[in-house]
């Protein structure tokens, strides 16, 4: 398996980036991730097995509720962090273009 | 494929600058950052106060489906000189990364097009490196799904 591959397709995703940023502030069970999302439930539960899988999530049973920890570990061996921030700032700008794009001025 | 934003963090400083260029002529590119109702679009943020002048200040908030409040950022304008230059102080409420410098370069490329450099200082090179692994502010993105609708509208 390309581990380094499989970590790029997940911070692919921009839902998935979101998740990961969202964690990264604290740990949260999937139900709290998946209130921050339009989304479907199933659809977030499918993005968490991802990120889980390519250990950038890291599930923790809490009594009888699992908690999503961001994997430090992993994370920084995500080569190119800045990839992952250069795109977010890539989607922010592309929206800000598409927005003033469509811009007619107030008469 | 050349890529849109470019994205430059040295190791060991506490800067980043970013670098876009725009298919927008230069006042529409300055003017999403200048309307406060354009600046709550294309950021995904309520934009509780903007005062586009020297001297002026803003803040800016997210709140998720249940009024939660996710994101709270405030700072105050130093320097706007229209279509040429804005230079801020931006400060997240709650979050662990200090508060940052930001310096934007605004300039004209012609032919509709039009060029952006943020100058972004922070208060280490750790603070820096936390931003640039966390990506940006949280709750920024939360909003992306409701920016998403917005755009999908004017489509």
């Amino acid at each position: 398996m390309n581990l380094r591959r499989d970590v790029f397709q997940a911070i692919a995703d921009p839902t998935r980036r979101a998740i990961l940023v969202l964690v990264a502030s604290q740990s949260m069970t999937a139900g709290a991730i998946a209130a921050n999302f339009d989304t479907a439930r199933p659809t977030v539960s499918k993005h968490l097995q991802i990120l889980t899988e390519c250990e950038l999530l890291k599930p923790e049973q809490n009594g009888r509720e699992i908690h999503y920890h961001i994997n430090a570990i992993k994370m920084k061996e995500v080569a190119d962090f800045i990839e992952l921030f250069r795109q977010m700032w890539d989607e922010r700008f592309n929206k800000l273009e598409a927005i003033m794009k469509n811009y007619k001025p107030k008469k | 494929m050349e890529m849109k934003t470019k994205v430059l963090a040295e190791e060991g400083k506490q800067e980043i600058l970013i670098n876009r260029e725009f298919d927008l002529p230069l006042e529409l590119l300055f003017k999403a950052y200048e309307d406060p109702e354009l600046v709550e679009q294309w950021m995904g943020t309520k934009v509780l106060s903007l005062e586009s002048k020297q001297n002026g200040s803003y803040q800016f908030q997210t709140s998720d489906a249940n009024g939660n409040v996710m994101f709270k950022a405030r700072g105050v304008i130093h320097t706007f000189i229209p279509n040429q230059k804005i230079i801020k102080t931006f400060e997240m409420e709650n979050a662990p990364v200090g508060i940052q410098l930001e310096i934007y370069a605004f300039e004209s490329l012609g032919e509709g097009k039009s060029k952006l450099q943020m100058h972004v200082l922070y208060e280490s090179v750790a603070l820096r490196d936390q931003v640039v692994k966390y990506g940006m502010a949280p709750g920024i993105n939360m909003a992306h799904n409701r920016l998403e609708e917005v755009v999908g509208k004017l489509k």
